[in-house]
């Protein structure tokens, strides 16, 4: 076990750990944001540098500063490591170079998109961003296709965190998209316009930081924040059958993996709560779901706007 | 109880005076306040002929507008739906097809677009959560129907005609969107 304090908040964590999951585990205030991490698919993570922290002492033998700012996703804590997130002027300074960067080709279609209210790049922005641009030069652009018949592909809004490259490796046997191209050309392709038939393959919709992959059932339905979430739950033999379905009125219109305040799925029965592609895009009827009640959001979230919560059910969460 | 305003009157049930049971005096003093206010300044007009002039920011009947050439400015965001306090505006969204560049700026659009102008307060908080420039409130008054169901206005009532453009340039902040 080793030492490590975060914002003047100590915590023991295994020695390996990386400084991002040690903050998660202190919570609050001092988790970094990530855009492309995703604890729940190993390999992903450093190449966004959203979650970039100052390490200003580097271990408790040699109590030097680290130079640069480290990308705290994948750097692996040391005993008695000072790091500094929140409470550090060139984080905040860095963070919002890394946002410009993040926003160059991204086109703010935020009225358009179908992620608008949940989206990590908008909660971004909206922290650390500046008010304009300036960029000048032409948006690269690139018209949305179909990757199959459920799954619709925005290129001009990714990122380029590679995390739905991640769910096709290790959830699916066999990957049919990918990144082609490098740098200022690089995007996420099927090559020559390959279905996406895997049954896990929807779940890329849920890692997307942003509107890139959308669900097409779904497209332009209605905006997130007039549906109410529920948890629910059916009998699948593929996937472990509990979910978020999105509901207006006794309808339902979208069904997402149950994520955590990280926007990851949680863990259900002891692994990963990834839901299969029926469950997902064919399962539109309530009669197919057993529905639990209302999935608790974030007060400060504009999802939780106009769901009126009576005040007998906040009482009885503090009993 | 002790009153707080100090304002309270006890009321008295004492018997009238006998100037109070004339009751002429009082009457007289009353028909003469009637009768001075023929000779004052009128306080109303006469409405359909004479209208008043509204200030360049009053709150009316909304309008979807258009923008240059003619393709309609909203993309059925909902922040207008959001922010409305009597929740007011309802919308379904559509997907631009091909061939429909013409009618509508976004790929996204408002395939209707409901305002219920009985449920309206005309606080105006619509026309400042739009994004697109789309909504905007204008001078011109609901008028009044028979029916509630007739003020439920659709896109036919709200969408300003393409020959008969709405001008709001009064209400607009100046320079909010430079025409890129």
């Amino acid at each position: 076990m080793v030492k490590v304090t975060i914002d003047d908040k100590t915590i023991e964590v295994e020695l390996g750990t990386t400084i991002l999951s040690a903050a998660r585990q202190i919570g609050g205030e001092v988790v970094p944001p990530a855009m492309c991490f995703y604890s729940k698919l190993p390999g992903t993570g450093g190449k966004c540098r959203t979650c970039l922290v100052e390490v200003s002492q580097g271990s408790e033998k040699d109590p030097r500063p680290m130079p640069k700012l480290v990308a705290s996703c994948s750097t692996p804590v040391m005993d008695g490591m000072v790091v500094k997130n929140k409470t550090s002027e060139r984080v905040h300074e860095g963070r919002g170079g890394v946002v410009e960067f993040l926003l160059i080709n991204h086109p703010l279609d935020c009225p358009i998109c179908d992620q608008a209210g949940e989206c990590h790049l908008q909660d971004l922005g909206y922290e650390h961003g500046g008010q304009g641009t300036r960029y000048e030069e032409e948006r690269r652009t690139f018209d949305p296709i179909d990757i199959g018949n459920k799954i619709k592909l925005h290129m001009n809004r990714c990122i380029l965190c590679y995390r739905c490259v991640a769910v096709a490796n290790q959830l699916t046997d066999k990957r049919v998209h990918g990144v082609l191209n490098r740098g200022e050309h690089a995007e996420i392709s099927t090559y020559i316009e390959n279905a996406i038939e895997n049954d896990f393959s929807g779940n890329m919709i849920d890692v997307c930081p942003v509107g890139a992959l959308t669900d097409k059932t779904f497209r332009f339905k209605s905006r997130v924040w007039f549906l109410k979430p529920m948890e629910a739950s059916c009998e699948c033999t593929k996937c472990s059958g509990k979910a978020v379905v999105w509901m207006f009125g006794n309808e339902i219109f979208r069904v997402t993996a149950r994520k955590d305040q990280y926007g990851e799925v949680e863990d259900q029965d002891g692994k990963a709560g990834w839901i299969c592609n029926d469950c997902r895009f064919d399962k539109k009827d309530v009669s197919k779901w057993n529905i639990a009640g209302p999935r608790m959001i974030n007060r400060h979230s504009v999802i939780s706007q106009g769901h009126y919560q009576s005040p007998r059910q906040s009482i009885k969460k503090i009993n | 109880m002790q009153s707080l305003s100090n304002k309270r009157k006890v009321v008295s049930d004492k018997p009238m005076t006998f100037m109070e049971k004339l009751y002429l005096p009082a009457i007289i003093g009353g028909m003469w306040i009637t009768f001075k206010h023929l000779f004052r300044k009128n306080n109303t007009i006469k409405y359909p002929e004479e209208q008043r002039v509204f200030a360049p920011v009053y709150r009316g009947m909304h309008v979807l507008k258009r923008d240059e050439e003619g393709r309609e400015n909203c993309t059925a965001c909902g922040l207008c739906a959001v922010a409305c306090p009597a929740e007011a505006i309802t919308m379904v969204a559509g997907e631009r097809k091909k061939g429909e560049e013409h009618l509508y700026r976004e790929e996204k659009y408002a395939e209707t677009y409901e305002i219920n102008m009985l449920r309206c307060i005309f606080c105006g908080l619509c026309e400042e959560a739009c994004p697109k420039e789309a909504v905007f409130l204008t001078d011109r008054i609901v008028p009044t129907e028979f029916e509630r169901g007739t003020f439920i206005y659709g896109k036919d009532k709200l969408v300003e005609p393409v020959d008969s453009r709405i001008d709001i340039t009064k209400r607009q902040h100046t320079g909010k969107r430079t025409e890129k």
